[in-house]
Formats: structure tokens, C-alpha cells, sequence
């Protein structure tokens, strides 16, 4: 436990009496009462999430538009200012380096929003593409904290703590600056989680004063705190991807069902480039699908999927989906089972289970 | 953390509470607390036989997976029926509405391998560390 890295917040989670757990290297709240109890609260009042751990990256210069879109699947010219995407950081394989939320911040700065445990890999991969680039990269990950309040009663809760900037505009994947606790912050409203709600960037000395501040102020409205127990079921109801269970440096961005990340549209050559133009002309032989078991159990990462007595796939990430409440994930099927519909097994410790797969996504909340 | 004085505990946490001839076994509040919220149990059929110490089914919480072992050897006589539409009843009741199985005792001699509650707290203050 002693090597493990903390967030500003450490004490507050221990304070609350969070079950702690290594999480790729962070010493990170699992839960702090139960994972069904912080779902449910994301899904119908508000949760807050420690997210401090999340690496930022900014991108600045008179070519960070073009290193941007070197690096990624997405077209971030088409972005406006104080807009978000969401994409891919790719290898020249057409696979993922990490994905990440990318922030037009200036015509001349952008903002990359990576992986915790990937944070040093992708800085030092940046650092790497960016020769021949006239443009600075900096990792601003140990100078900034972030918050992320999700639910319904998100806007409610923190607007009060935030002045200069009117929350309830702000569209979905756009963000603005305000003033909360004297400091300047970005806010965004962004989350992983398939629920509304924003997140917030602040700097470590101030994260704890608004955590307890906005745990008080949240009670009436049944704010509790949630650990990455809660955010990971929560994303997997949303379908959302995981790197490391649902995406990594072997899977492409057509693989992973992405191909709303990837203009190949857009001007100039980008890392994966030429593997995926190839890919998508010819078509991917697998593709990340959602799933539901139709007979009980619990589908888990890595259980493999079957067809016909053949291995066909593999789970990524499944679960008993706490707000749904049925057993649900995601796999990599080949393309010839992956029709919404099609029925085939999930290898459950020697046992096969039926499973057959779904729309994606797996909830999507009403607007 | 709950210790029922009058029942046998296993270095696996599963406790077993014997009257006659039949012992009725479950999991500790330590592994209910320890595991979460427990969202899929799966339990031997009846009539089934299990091994003392052997694995025998399964408790699921959201995140992990458990085996659970059977506390002495025999023939299930019994499951409960409720976990499968309740199974969190594991872990609001793990010594009473929670229990897993009965089991008709082969050898009732195997149950002197187990902790009594004052042994198991001492071991669950040991693991703890």
C-alpha cells in the first residue's frame, strides 16, 4: 500500500470509511456502504466520484490543432471553443494507445482527458508524436484534482457552489469556467456513468474543502458518495468502454463498435490511418457487442463465449447490472453473430450459459 | 461484527449450526461484509453430496466471485429457496434468512476440525491485518 499513488481526497474516503483497493496503482474507494446503494443514487439522485486520479494533458501552441488530430480517431477541428469529444488515441495500428474526452479550450490549447493508469504511458506517447510539431505538451495530472457529481440532482447541487458560470446552458460534452470556493475551475458536463451531471477540475488543495462542502450541501437531495464499484457498473449499464477490459492497444476503434469516433473525412494523416481505411473498406471480423444472459448467472471479463460447440469470443466486462437488475455485458463477437438477437453461450466456470445480444446501449436515460 | 457463540466456523468463513444429526450452514458476516453486496449465490442440488472442506457452490457479489466450502461432509438436505430471487438476504441476514444449505451429516466427527466463535474472532482479527 505504501507505493500506491493518493488522490487529495484520500483522507475523506478513508474518513467516510470507503473499502480501499489498488486500482492500476492508485490507492482508490471501492465503496462506501454498497455498490447497489451508489448506483441507484447515480441513477436517481446524485452521486460524487473522486476522479482525481484522471490524467490531464493540455496540448498548447500555434500547432496543437494538428498534433491533436494526429493522435486522434476523432476531428477536433469541428470542435468549438468549450466544446468536448469523445475519442480514440490511437496507435499507427489503428488501436488504442487510451481513449479520451478532448477539450477545445483556445483555438491554440486543448485539453486530453486520459486514463488514470495510463497517464504516464500516454504522456510519454504524446511527447513522442509531438517532434516536428510546434506545439507544447504538458501533464498537468499531479497539479489538478476533479470531482464528478452525476444524476439528476447534479445541477441542483452545485450550482450554488459556483459563481460567474449558469450550469443549467451547458449542453451535454460542453463546458465553461466558473468560480467555486474562490478558485477558477473548469466544469464540464461530462461523466462516465450514462447519467447527467458535471465534472469538476480544481486544483489539489482544494478539492477536500469542496468535497465535504458539497457532501453537506448534497444530503437533502441524497447526494452519497460513490467508488469505482458504482462507476464501473454504471458505465457498463451506459455501454461505455473500459480500456483494459473492452478496449486496449490489440482492439481498433471499428472493432469496438466505434466508428462514430473515427473521420477518416478529415484532412491530413493520423496514426491508424491506412489500417483503418483498409478496415473499413473490407469490414472489421469482430465487433464489441452488449449482451443479456437468458438463464442465470453472472457473466465476468475474460469468460469466453461459444457457438456451435466453438469458441467464438470473449467477454469483456460483465456484471448483475445494479439499476437494470439483470446479468449484462459486453463482448467481442465475430461479426456473423453480433445481430441484435442472436443467441449464443457464455462459458461460466465449465458451465455454458445462454446469452444473446441486445441494442446497445444498455440504458440510456430519459431526457 | 456478528459471532454467533453457538455455532462452528470455518478458516473459509463459512459457519455451520448443527441440531442432531443435520447442520445448517452458511456464510459469516465477515465474508458477507468483506464480499459486498451479494447479488448470485448457487448452492449444491438437493440430494447432492458434498466433502467436508470441499468446494460446493459459489456466492457472487457485484465485483467478485467466491467459492464457498462445505463445512462437513454429507448429503444436502435442503437448500433455501429464497436466495434466488433474494440473495442480498446473505447480507442482511447471513446466520438466519441467509442460510445456504442443510446438510445431513455423514461424520459427525469432522465438525471437531472446526473454529468455535471465540477461535474464529481470533482469526478473523488475525486475517484483518
Amino acid at each position: 500500500m505504501d507505493n500506491l499513488k493518493q488522490t487529495p481526497l484520500n483522507a475523506e474516503h478513508r474518513a467516510l470509511g470507503a473499502k480501499m483497493v489498488d486500482f492500476g496503482g492508485w490507492d482508490m474507494p471501492v465503496q462506501y456502504t454498497s455498490i447497489i446503494d451508489e448506483h441507484v443514487a447515480v441513477r436517481t439522485r446524485c452521486g460524487m466520484f473522486d476522479v482525481s486520479h484522471m490524467g490531464e494533458i493540455w496540448v498548447e501552441g500555434p500547432q496543437a490543432l494538428d498534433l491533436v488530430q494526429f493522435l486522434s480517431s476523432n476531428d477536433a477541428s469541428k470542435l468549438a471553443l468549450h466544446q468536448i469529444q469523445y475519442s480514440g488515441l490511437l496507435t499507427p495500428q489503428g488501436c488504442f494507445v487510451d481513449d479520451m474526452l478532448v477539450h477545445k479550450d483556445a483555438d491554440d490549447r486543448y485539453l486530453l482527458v486520459v486514463n488514470a493508469s495510463n497517464t504516464d504511458k500516454d504522456f510519454a506517447w504524446i511527447l513522442s508524436q509531438a517532434k516536428g510539431f510546434d506545439a507544447r505538451v504538458t501533464n498537468a495530472s499531479p497539479v489538478t484534482a476533479q470531482i464528478a457529481l452525476q444524476g439528476p440532482k447534479s445541477l441542483e447541487i452545485l450550482q450554488p457552489f459556483v459563481t460567474g458560470l449558469d450550469l443549467a446552458p451547458i449542453k451535454y460534452y460542453w463546458y465553461g469556467y466558473g468560480t467555486v470556493l474562490g478558485e477558477r475551475c473548469l466544469i464540464a458536463r461530462t461523466g462516465y456513468t450514462g447519467e447527467d451531471g458535471f465534472e469538476v477540475y480544481l486544483s489539489p488543495q482544494s478539492a477536500p474543502a469542496l468535497w465535504r462542502a458539497l457532501l453537506e450541501a448534497g444530503k437533502p437531495y441524497g447526494l452519497v458518495p460513490a467508488g469505482l464499484g458504482a462507476r464501473d457498473t454504471l458505465r457498463l449499464e451506459a455501454c461505455m468502454a473500459l480500456y483494459g477490459n473492452d478496449i486496449d492497444d490489440t482492439t481498433t476503434v471499428l472493432d469496438a463498435d466505434l466508428g462514430w469516433i473515427l473521420k477518416l473525412g478529415k484532412p491530413g494523416p493520423f496514426n491508424g490511418r491506412s489500417v483503418l481505411e483498409k478496415q473499413k473498406a473490407e469490414g472489421t471480423a469482430r465487433k464489441l457487442v452488449a449482451f443479456e444472459l437468458t438463464e442465470r448467472g453472472i457473466p465476468r471479463h475474460g469468460f469466453e463465449c461459444f457457438a456451435g460447440g466453438q469458441k467464438v469470443g470473449v467477454v469483456t466486462s460483465g456484471t448483475q447490472a445494479p439499476f437494470l437488475k439483470k446479468p449484462l455485458g459486453m463482448a467481442y463477437l465475430p461479426m456473423s453473430l453480433s445481430e441484435v438477437g442472436t443467441a449464443f453461450e457464455v462459458d461460466i466456470r465449465g458451465k455454458k450459459v445462454a446469452a444473446k445480444v441486445v441494442p446497445k446501449p444498455h440504458y440510456k436515460r430519459s431526457k | 461484527m456478528n459471532i454467533p457463540s453457538d455455532l462452528k466456523y470455518t478458516k473459509s468463513h463459512e459457519w455451520i449450526r448443527v441440531e442432531g444429526n443435520v447442520g445448517t450452514a452458511g456464510i459469516t458476516d465477515f465474508a458477507q461484509q468483506e464480499l459486498g453486496d451479494i447479488v448470485f449465490v448457487e448452492a449444491p442440488a438437493q440430494g447432492s453430496a458434498v466433502a467436508a472442506g470441499a468446494p460446493m457452490g459459489s456466492v457472487e457479489s457485484v465485483k467478485a466471485v467466491s467459492e464457498i466450502n462445505a463445512p462437513a461432509g454429507g448429503a444436502v438436505s435442503a437448500v433455501n429457496a429464497d436466495l434466488a430471487d433474494h440473495p442480498e438476504l446473505l447480507n442482511a441476514d447471513p446466520y438466519g434468512k441467509g442460510w445456504i444449505l442443510k446438510i445431513t451429516l455423514a461424520n459427525a466427527g469432522e465438525l471437531s476440525g472446526l473454529m468455535d466463535a471465540a477461535a474464529y474472532a481470533a482469526y478473523v482479527a488475525e486475517s484483518a491485518h
